[in-house]
């Protein structure tokens, strides 16, 4: 819980409560669905002592950043939130995150920058506060204000990114897969990419590649009506098991992730691949433990074999890179958080 | 000259712009940051320029293409790779092919300019006044430059190659282009390499054959086992059984085949001062 600024401060202000003191449960908890936002949003904007407000929802935070005109509006909003959402108010005070002025105006830096992310310098919570600024622009929600709080909070945020390497390098394994495969083929539309196993892992790992181009996807699982209903789900092809490793030399990309006791791709089947096509690459992600891919693929001319533990390292070489980057974001956003507050603060009631 | 320089001055000129780009680069990868495509372009523009500015003062005073000496054909070479940069870069989009590029014009104009022997002399009566023979000349140099490029894409693949069998992918190995990217590019340009070396061997050949004394044996040797050893690795890597790293170590060994087949080339007529070294 933060709480810095007295409770009774009026101006701007930022109320909620985040993945750094609420847990995943409660975070659950704390989601409102889209009924719940809208009524929300409605008695915020029947409060009188409330002239501006945004609110911000994603899986990792819910916060109301607003300008109140008496020393009580952030209370006020937490009692609304909390009424709505049934959620204890005195439970709410133990994960509450409540700041105000310059610090509330840090904090939005922070987070649209990415530095107050789980994953240090992701990009998406970007998007998700320029949509809920957007949304309450449209709903009539903010002011001379929030307008240009958040206007100057996009600004710094993309200078940060463009000034650092903040946002350089994967960091969850799906991402650094795909990387992978972009370090390979290029550009993934044309790419053939087969998914072994219907599991969590796959599935995500999948959507990864999906999202950054790939549109030829198989997917094989020993359970076949699993395989259809995942290919279903991804508009993607099934695959009968067995005919995975036939079917080798007409694929890019083979993402391994099924629960098999034993090694599922044989050095035997991958040379046969590599005879028929022998000057396209051939990449294997081996996200299943135990390892589905026979270790020695990797010695192969053309094939290139990732493990599980391999890309979690590069993943973590990742982070650190970022980790290393944060002093330098830091002072450019304290820069910036300074003439933001002081261009801010005479505006304030 | 042109406004008071002579064609070396205008060809050291050039030189620094490459080197500026090498330099550049090199700054960037030590900060670990991506090269900045417009910088390394200004620099390699601004040499292509100049150096065209100065092979032109040059071409004018021997009234023939500058192909006298080894020091034009390395000037020459040099930039008929940029030539060939420029038009493979706006497609490539990479800009660390141009840090390459402008690394190798760097090293090859410096070198040349470096050793004042080799532009004492130059061959006298180059082509006997023949435009065809001048043509065959220029022909077989602009494929060595192609060549240049295709050895700087093949070290690109080795590099990429390496750091994902060794799974060090990140830092400077991040801003190379993709594995199948690089091979794209380097079978493209070994497809026009040869295609131009056999143009300029055909044309070469005409001539041979009415005159077999116009050329002397180590020469045409030597041109033709680097006609060879380039259309042996087109033949080897179209039907698969030369590809990936093995394709890459011989497009680049071969570059070195390139650069040692110039001294028997040099060495084919009977020298003479350049025409540089008589004006003031």
């Amino acid at each position: 819980m933060s709480d810095p600024a007295p409770a009774g401060a009026a101006g701007l202000f930022v109320l909620g409560a985040t993945h750094h003191s609420a847990p995943i449960a409660v975070r659950e908890r704390l989601s409102p669905t889209p009924a719940v936002a809208a009524a929300v949003q409605a008695d915020l904007k029947a409060l009188e002592s409330l002239r501006e407000f945004t609110m911000v929802s994603t899986c990792n935070r819910i916060e109301f950043y607003g300008v109140g005109v008496q020393p009580d509006t952030a209370v006020r909003v937490q009692e609304i939130f909390c009424r709505h959402q049934r959620f204890e108010p005195a439970e709410f005070d133990r994960f509450r995150l409540r700041l105000h002025g310059e610090q509330a105006v840090r904090h939005l830096l922070d987070v649209a920058s990415g530095l107050d992310s789980q994953m240090l310098g992701e990009t998406e919570i970007f998007g998700q506060v320029k949509d809920a600024y957007a949304a309450a622009q449209n709903a009539g929600h903010t002011g001379a204000v929030l307008n240009r709080f958040f206007q100057k909070a996009f600004q710094a945020a993309k200078y940060v990114r463009t000034h650092t390497a903040i946002t350089e390098g994967q960091i969850s394994v799906a991402n650094v897969a795909v990387d992978l495969a972009r370090d390979i083929f290029g550009e993934l539309s044309a790419a053939r990419v087969l998914l072994l196993g219907a599991g969590e892992i796959g599935e995500k790992t999948a959507r990864a590649f999906q999202s950054r181009g790939a549109t030829a996807i198989s997917v094989a699982s020993r359970r076949l009506e699993r395989a259809m209903e995942l290919a279903n789900d991804l508009r993607a092809f099934a695959l009968p098991f067995w005919l995975a490793p036939v079917k080798l030399p007409g694929f890019d990309i083979v993402v391994c992730a099924t629960a098999a006791p034993d090694t599922v791709i044989q050095v035997a089947a991958v040379t046969n691949a590599m005879r028929q096509r022998p000057a396209r690459p051939l990449l294997f992600l081996d996200l299943a433990l135990p390892r589905d891919v026979d270790p020695q693929v990797a010695d192969l001319q053309n094939v290139f074999l990732y493990n599980l533990d391999d890309l979690a390292k590069i993943a973590e070489q990742n982070l650190r890179a970022r980790e290393a980057e944060l002093a330098k974001c830091r002072a450019l956003l304290d820069e910036r958080t300074g003439s933001l507050w002081s261009s801010l603060a005479p505006r304030l009631p | 000259m042109l406004a008071g320089l002579t064609d070396r001055s205008w060809l050291w000129i050039a030189a620094a712009c490459y080197l500026a780009g090498l330099v550049s680069g090199t700054v960037s990868i030590l900060r670990g940051r991506r090269q900045s495509g417009p910088a390394i372009n200004g620099f390699i523009a601004a040499g292509y320029v100049l150096q065209l500015i100065g092979l032109s003062l040059r071409g004018e005073a021997v009234r023939a293409c500058p192909l006298g000496n080894f020091f034009e054909l390395f000037q020459f070479t040099a930039w008929s790779a940029i030539t060939l940069y420029f038009v493979i870069g706006v497609t490539f989009r990479s800009s660390t092919l141009g840090y390459f590029t402008s690394s190798l014009a760097a090293v090859l104009t410096l070198v040349s300019l470096a050793i004042p022997a080799w532009d004492a002399t130059r061959r006298a009566n180059l082509f006997g006044g023949n435009p065809w023979i001048e043509l065959h000349a220029a022909l077989a140099l602009f494929s060595y430059g192609v060549f240049a490029l295709l050895a700087l894409t093949s070290a690109m693949l080795l590099f990429r190659h390496h750091s994902l069998k060794s799974k060090h992918v990140g830092g400077w190995f991040s801003f190379l282009p993709s594995i199948l990217e690089l091979d794209h590019i380097s079978l493209r340009l070994l497809w026009a390499g040869v295609i131009l070396l056999t143009a300029s061997l055909a044309m070469g050949a005409n001539y041979w054959l009415r005159d077999t004394a116009l050329v002397h044996l180590p020469k045409l040797m030597v041109t033709c086992g680097v006609w060879a050893i380039y259309a042996l690795t087109l033949g080897l890597r179209l039907r698969g059984l030369l590809i990936s790293k093995r394709f890459a170590w011989v497009c680049a060994a071969g570059f070195l085949a390139v650069l040692l087949s110039l001294w028997p080339v040099n060495t084919n007529h009977t020298p003479a001062p350049p025409p540089s070294a008589a004006q003031p």
